[in-house]
């Protein structure tokens, strides 16, 4: 039984013997796409999960050259990594960059936004935990209303994060960028094919994808998948794609998915009031409402 | 081609690279003893759908003469690929000591 998804990526590992916590969305997402960009890709990863899981000396990871960034620079190393080889003679690569949601939205979100300003030839992919889950989770400007992290604990008056998901997909597509794209590793396919499109395209590249993280969300290992096909069930997600100035809408549920049952299934959500999903499903359908009007399907 | 592991050896002052770059794909240690609970494969239902391999976070899994097959020196346990699978060929079952 041929798997057409699967004969249409590399057979070769990249990312190996990582440290990730088991069940890890975000090393699913780095691998998959290394898979998909092959062995003359350079990636750059900032501070986060996946340069913690992937380089503790001499464990190496990383089969393809590999580098890390500082934290706010992501954009700015995959800058210079393309300059540099593009001066010195190299055609054939691929400069990719892995930063996580706080890397992205909060920390590294100028150096992103300058490269997007130069289209530099280069894909950022941000695969999106929720939190700053490497230091033990922190909220970050991707953290949804509601959720509950170490900065932003349950209380009695206030329940979690009282603001909330930035909208990053929107504010990348903003900068009238070449391809910007959301995915989640609960449909690898989808996500598959938005690298590949990604890396036949000249010019920088944004995909977001949603990564669970088993130990922050509060969920089992082996939910992980399961819970990110569930956010896009749901509505709470959507997988789109922005190009030539036009928002493109992938995949739209014929019916959304209960909201309270894929939030009761995560700790981080446990201490919600029914008011609060109430606010949540209100959002949420505010959201689509918008999409209906803006997306193409 | 995956990376592998290599050899032990005990790194001295003069093996640690005196910039910051090192050999790529290089392995010291497994992630087996993470595991509580193993996924195991049935052969006679694998239909090398290869679902299990495109799901697994650490891609332990690879196809064999269309089944499946895990590395265990690197799966963690984590029950994605038991839970993925459509008709049952993986099973978890408790880690012998």
């Amino acid at each position: 039984m041929a798997n057409k998804t699967a004969e249409s990526i590399s057979r070769d590992e990249f990312f190996y013997g990582h440290k990730a916590c088991a069940g890890c969305g975000g090393s699913l997402a780095v691998r998959a796409a290394l898979k998909v960009l092959g062995p003359n890709v350079v990636s750059v990863l900032p501070a986060g999960c996946m340069s913690a899981v992937g380089f503790n000396f001499p464990q190496l990871c990383f089969s393809n050259n590999s580098i890390i960034s500082t934290f706010a620079g992501t954009a700015s190393m995959l800058t210079g990594v393309e300059a540099g080889l593009r001066a010195r003679g190299y055609k054939d690569f691929t400069a990719v960059g892995f930063a996580g949601d706080g890397g992205t939205a909060d920390i590294g979100i100028q150096a992103l936004s300058g490269a997007i300003d130069r289209n530099d030839n280069i894909i950022y992919i941000c695969y999106d935990n929720e939190a700053y889950m490497n230091t033990g989770i922190q909220k970050s400007g991707l953290t949804p209303f509601g959720a509950k992290t170490t900065t932003t604990p349950a209380g009695k008056n206030i329940h979690g994060n009282i603001r909330p998901k930035k909208n990053m997909f929107e504010i990348a597509a903003a900068h009238d960028i070449p391809y910007a794209a959301t995915a989640s590793i609960g449909n690898l396919p989808d996500f598959i094919k938005k690298v590949q499109k990604a890396s036949q395209i000249q010019g920088t590249k944004y995909i977001h994808v949603i990564a669970p993280c088993p130990t922050g969300w509060g969920v089992a290992p082996d939910e992980t998948v399961a819970i990110a096909k569930e956010v896009v069930e749901s509505g709470l997600w959507y997988l789109a794609e922005y190009e030539n100035g036009n928002f493109k809408l992938n995949y739209k549920p014929k019916e959304f998915s209960s909201v309270e049952a894929y939030l009761k299934k995560q700790g981080r959500f446990k201490h919600l009031a029914d008011e609060d999903i109430k606010l949540i499903e209100a959002s949420r359908d505010k959201k689509w409402e918008y999409i209906n009007k803006n997306f193409e399907l | 081609m995956r990376p592998y592991i290599r050899e032990k050896k005990n790194f001295t002052f003069d093996d640690v690279p005196e910039n910051t770059s090192f050999e790529a794909g290089y392995l010291t240690t497994v992630n087996s003893g993470w595991r509580s609970i193993r996924p195991v494969i049935n052969s006679g239902k694998c239909v090398g759908c290869e679902q299990c391999y495109l799901y697994c976070p650490d891609g332990v899994i690879s196809i064999d003469n269309g089944k499946a097959v895990i590395d265990y020196d690197f799966c963690k346990g984590c029950g994605i690929c038991a839970k993925i699978c459509k008709i049952g060929a993986i099973e978890m079952e408790a880690e012998r000591k």
